[in-house]
């Protein structure tokens, strides 16, 4: 029974003119577009020099500003307010002012000021942009330093795990998530709520079949496309990014199969309390945009104000992709991960269970 | 044994209440319909007896199991056709039909013979998807779902809403035929002139029962005497009518005003001396037999 009924939810997948492609054709576009598009990387950053001490020293460092491969410069002023007028035009990104006397007291003194002016409208663009330019700054000092003599601590960050601070390293185990959550969570919801609308789940409610049976049979062709596109998923980060999970592959699907297993639930508490797609729809919106930007996706959870860490201890996101990164780029095994695990299992008995009640309660 | 029973059903969704207090018994092999207005409580009644739906109050039983505690044997046995056609429009007609027949444990060929009648009207277009049928061929191919795993009862919500007049006809000569297979049949139906077919009808107005008997004896209990009348602008005519001091009702029925009299030993040519009186034209007045939709109009009063 079970397999007939399966077999008829992959007829009315193939015959669906829509879904087939949106299947394939969305997971590919995702893992080969979003980690150049959803990247941190701070690049291409236009500085305007306002060099008012044309010596030696303050040339060398304008030069060596524009070799880095972060920064163009774009226009070499007199003026401060030349410059201030470039960064309105949109020219310009940071302003970097050398004054007057910087070479003179630089050479007698040992040190110089310098001013950076950044536009924050993109506050990520500016504070990182500064951030680098500061580096640019101090290292060039360092280079003066070397000339006379060593001083100082020096400072030799390494980046462990993800060495080339490869945003896209970042980014590819974090979006596997998404599709898991779409795929295997809101499809088969969507589904059961579109038999609700079209009053078909009417006509299998008064045959024998049971609710357990039906329900696994929406469940279960989704699964099992689920981990084929994941599967594509991992291969397209093999091939485009070069990266390939660390951790055994094992560890990698048996924890996503416990996370497919808590958005199902989610899904169904869902389809349970909505009648029509819209409303399905609607909330499954509502709560993806909270669960992807209170996961740790884009920003780390770390730099949240204390009550929106808190609301992230409750989305069940967040605990997969740190499982997701730790497995991918951390090669963490199942003992590293405790924490995580337990929080998903919390999960999924909750979503499960809520599903069921809310089903009965339904009839 | 009856086939269907009920007693004291009651629901109410929120503070409107859809079925106030229905009893009613429908032995093995009969044609049982319920006849009623859309909002009378007919769909929630068949949602009721086919396990969807619990009742507030009253109980139920279905081929002998209760509707709440035996819902799992009910549901093996009733065949339910809802009034909104709710079929897998991707899926064929063969495939609808065998999905359902699988449903049940069972296969098309074993009941073939149920469904041969109705199906092979359908049969020339069984790889078309069923979404692309008419309204007349879907109704064909639900009554072939409901009936492919030979159901003891079956469960007829507005089989003949939107379906033409024809199709519609055809429809009721099945349903005939299928009485004939022992199995027992409760239908509703807005259409009252349907209802003269069935065994025994219910006519069901605002969640309660206003009266079950045999269709003849319906009409026969109408017990007065019934008129048409037609004439110049009708809507005119219906005021005009209802103000005369003789007439007891008077409705607009089809293209004819249906009306009856306080005093039984009138008769038409009084109505037409009243009419004429207020300046009516072109009147024309007869004596007819009541209808069943008659009979409704005259309990819902």
């Amino acid at each position: 029974m079970l397999k007939y009924l399966i077999e008829k939810e992959f007829k009315h997948i193939r015959r669906n003119k829509f879904l087939p492609r949106l299947i394939l054709f969305f997971p590919t576009m995702m893992m080969i577009v979003l980690p150049w598009a959803a990247n941190l990387d701070v690049k291409d950053i236009d500085v305007a020099v306002v060099n008012r001490d044309h010596s030696q020293l303050s040339g060398k460092l304008a030069e060596k500003i524009s070799a880095s491969a972060y920064f163009n410069l774009s226009s070499v002023s007199e003026s401060y307010n030349n410059a201030l007028k470039t960064l309105d035009k949109g020219d310009a990104d940071i302003i970097l002012e050398i004054p007057e006397g910087f070479e003179k007291s630089l050479v007698k003194e040992g040190n110089a000021k310098v001013l950076i002016a950044a536009n924050a409208v993109n506050g990520t663009k500016a504070g990182m942009g500064s951030a680098y330019l500061v580096s640019i700054i101090s290292d060039y000092s360092r280079e003066l330093n070397n000339q006379t003599i060593t001083r100082g601590i020096e400072i030799v960050p390494q980046n462990r795990y993800n060495p080339a601070m490869d945003y896209k390293k970042f980014m590819v185990p974090a979006l596997m998530v998404m599709l898991l959550t779409i795929l295997c969570g809101f499809l088969p919801a969507l589904n059961i709520v579109s038999e609700k609308e079209i009053g078909t789940i009417e006509q299998i409610n008064v045959t024998p079949v049971g609710k357990f049976t039906f329900i696994l049979a929406k469940l279960i062709p989704y699964w099992l496309i689920g981990f084929v596109v994941l599967t594509i998923a991992v291969i397209i980060g093999r091939v485009i990014y070069g990266i390939t999970p660390q951790g055994s592959l094992f560890t990698f699907y048996l924890l996503a199969s416990v996370f497919v297993f808590v958005v199902s639930g989610f899904g169904l508490v869902i389809s349970n309390y909505s009648n029509t797609m819209q409303q399905a729809m609607f909330v499954m919106f509502f709560f993806m945009l909270i669960f992807i930007l209170m996961s740790g996706l884009f920003t780390p959870v770390e730099s949240m104000p204390k009550w929106a860490q808190i609301i992230t201890l409750f989305n069940p996101m967040k605990y997969f992709i740190e499982i997701m990164r730790m497995v991918y780029l951390k090669g963490s095994g199942l003992d590293a991960l405790t924490r995580q695990i337990s929080a998903l299992l919390g999960f999924a008995v909750l979503f499960n269970s809520w599903a069921v009640l809310s089903y009965r309660k339904s009839r | 044994m009856y086939s269907v029973t009920a007693d004291n059903l009651e629901i109410s969704y929120g503070t409107v209440k859809a079925l106030r207090g229905v009893s009613f018994q429908v032995s093995r092999g009969e044609m049982f319909g319920l006849i009623g207005p859309d909002g009378a409580g007919k769909t929630s009644l068949f949602r009721i007896l086919t396990t969807l739906l619990l009742a507030d109050a009253g109980s139920a039983t279905v081929d002998g199991f209760d509707v709440v505690k035996d819902y799992k044997e009910i549901r093996g046995r009733v065949g339910y056709m809802p009034g909104k056609f709710s079929l897998y429009q991707d899926l064929s007609v063969e495939e609808n039909l065998e999905f359902f027949a699988t449903l049940f444990n069972t296969t098309i060929k074993e009941n073939y013979h149920l469904i041969k009648d109705i199906y092979r009207h359908i049969e020339p277009f069984k790889t078309r998807k069923a979404g692309a049928l008419s309204g007349g061929m879907k109704q064909k191919l639900a009554l072939s779902c409901a009936l492919i795993h030979k159901p003891s009862v079956l469960f007829l919500d507005e089989p003949t809403t939107g379906v033409d007049p024809v199709s519609r006809k055809e429809f009721w000569e099945m349903l005939k035929r299928l009485k004939q297979q022992n199995i027992t049949i409760i239908v509703s139906t807005p259409y009252m002139d349907e209802a003269i077919i069935c065994d025994r009808i219910a006519l069901i107005n605002e969640g309660k029962f206003m009266q079950i008997e045999t269709p003849q004896n319906i009409i026969s209990a109408f017990g007065k005497k019934l008129f048409a009348v037609t004439g110049d602008n009708m809507s005119r005519l219906l005021n005009d009518v209802r103000e005369m001091d003789i007439v007891s009702s008077a409705f607009a029925f089809g293209d004819e005003h249906h009306v009856t009299l306080r005093n039984p030993m009138l008769d038409h040519t009084d109505i037409e001396a009243g009419l004429l009186e207020k300046g009516c034209s072109n009147i024309f007045v007869k004596e007819i037999n009541a209808g069943i939709e008659d009979c409704y109009m005259a309990l819902s009063q």
